[in-house]
């Protein structure tokens, strides 16, 4: 087996005797004092995540803005310095590369950052589209670790260690600054459906700054939170994951990530399928579901209706904010009804379902 | 620490024995291992259990676990107690978190199973 990579906060979870997994190859933390409790503590007080597996490709030259525009379904045009935007990356076919956060320093230099498990694949796919531009693409996830600061206590618990005015920072923009001293990039954003943080700073001051959010957050009850509970909190807000609800068979359109493509700006890789899927209707749409029988779904059990397969799950779990077994399921467009029932099969068995809005959490 | 009187297999699982009936349940390192669990499946009272094979399953927030019956026999009692509150199998799986008592046909399977001292020993070599 190869290696696994460490992250700069490696020896941080091992003295919190941090549970350890294999994740895309890199050993990170699954969980510390249990899943169920981290998720608590990111939707009640904050929670502190290690996230510095994630993928960070810098993008510069004359041509950057029309690079990122060729490679992404959203709109880049409408950025401005200091802002950033979700979007996917297709295939020609639609079927989706990964999904991506832009960081726009200005229209001549970008931060993409993507995911970890996708990071070199992505780096290899955009050298592929960087041809016809001025551009250099440089893969630089070695020189970033990455910390997620989340929930309603996090803006509290960072401004006592910052001088950026937080309360001005909005959501999807983001600025330099110190951060206990520490040169950071510090954005609005994150994967948990809260109010927060992700913070990009170099890997030797990782660990510092990382003793010190959780020092200072201490008496607000942060904790820190492990892959486990930050899936629960992604699904239940449904942020989706690469991986499960998307893939390079699946669709943005088909994802229910139609408001990130935007078929009328210039042309990009994927256009001409999602325009086609769109006209000719898209023929699977991504569904949430409630458990009516007994049991959890699970990514990759399949739906059924009267015996008929008609799709499958994409993530499934117990959602310790609702105590209910909720799960999104990618099914055929034309029985994706509100209300309606369906099986669920898990080991053998057909365990009714009921479709639900898929928004299952929403901050108040 | 785990029960002297209880029996071990390598699944992670005791058997306490009381005549011919026995009681199955998961370790207290099973629990650690699993993480919260949040639901769990077992037979009918009045089913019928193969040593060696599957008799439910145990999910965690993240994992689905195959639980083995270490006898074969009929199933009398059900904890119906872990059903609506699956995390006593994390608070207390030695004690309320049991999960069926089954009426052994043959004890003799159990011969097979580990001591305490034994378990102990195989959790600290699983985990090199």
């Amino acid at each position: 087996m190869a290696e696994l990579k460490r992250t700069p906060l490696y020896e941080e979870h091992k003295a919190a005797k941090a549970k350890l997994i294999d994740f895309g190859g890199w050993e990170m933390p699954v969980q510390y004092s249990g899943v169920i409790e981290e998720h608590q503590a990111v939707r009640k007080n904050a929670g502190l995540f290690d996230v510095s597996h994630m993928g960070e490709i810098d993008v510069r030259g004359k041509d950057a803005l029309a690079f990122v525009q060729r490679i992404i379904t959203n709109d880049a045009s409408k950025l401005e310095n200091g802002k950033i935007l979700y979007s996917p990356m297709c295939y020609p076919n639609g079927g989706i590369v990964d999904d991506l956060l832009v960081y726009q320093h200005t229209p001549e230099h970008f931060l993409l950052v993507v995911n970890a498990s996708n990071t070199a694949k992505d780096f290899a796919w955009m050298l592929e589209q960087v041809q016809n531009f001025q551009v250099t693409a440089e893969n630089i996830s070695d020189q970033y670790a990455q910390l997620a600061l989340q929930g309603p206590q996090a803006e509290k618990i960072l401004q006592g260690l910052t001088n950026v005015d937080l309360s001005t920072l909005t959501y999807y923009t983001f600025r330099y600054g110190e951060v206990d001293d520490i040169r950071c990039l510090i954005s609005r954003t994150g994967y948990t459906g809260e109010d927060g943080f992700e913070i990009y700073v170099s890997p030797q001051s990782a660990q510092q700054l990382w003793r010190r959010i959780l020092e200072v957050g201490s008496a607000k009850g942060i904790q820190p939170i492990g892959l486990g509970a930050r899936d629960t909190l992604r699904f239940e807000a449904r942020l989706p994951l690469y991986g499960n609800e998307l893939g390079e068979s699946i669709t943005p359109l088909e994802a229910g990530l139609g408001i990130f493509v935007k078929l009328d700006k210039t042309d990009f890789i994927g256009r001409d399928a999602l325009l086609k899927q769109k006209e000719q209707g898209v023929p699977r749409k991504l569904v949430g579901l409630e458990m009516i029988g007994r049991g959890i779904a699970r990514s990759h059990y399949l739906l059924q209706k009267n015996g008929e397969e008609i799709g499958f799950v994409t993530s499934g779990s117990y959602s310790p904010t609702l105590d209910k077994n909720i799960a999104l399921g990618l099914m055929r467009a034309d029985l994706a009804v509100l209300g309606e029932t369906l099986d669920v099969m898990i080991r053998g068995k057909a365990v009714q379902a009921k479709i639900i809005p898929s928004l299952f959490y929403k901050r108040g | 620490m785990n029960p002297v009187e209880l029996k071990y297999n390598k699944e992670h699982e005791y058997a306490k024995i009381a005549g011919n009936i026995v009681t199955f349940g998961i370790t207290d390192h099973a629990q650690e291992s699993l993480g919260d669990v949040v639901f769990v499946e077992l037979p009918e009272v009045g089913a019928a259990v193969t040593a060696g094979e599957s008799y439910g399953t145990v999910e965690s927030v993240k994992a689905v676990s195959d639980i083995t019956a270490s006898v074969s026999g009929k199933v009398v009692e059900v904890n119906t107690l872990v059903i609506d509150s699956p995390e006593l199998l994390n608070s207390d799986p030695y004690g309320d978190g049991w999960l069926i008592k089954v009426e052994a046909e043959d004890l003799s399977p159990l011969d097979t199973l580990m001591t305490a001292a034994e378990y102990e020993e195989f959790v600290a070599e699983e985990e090199h």
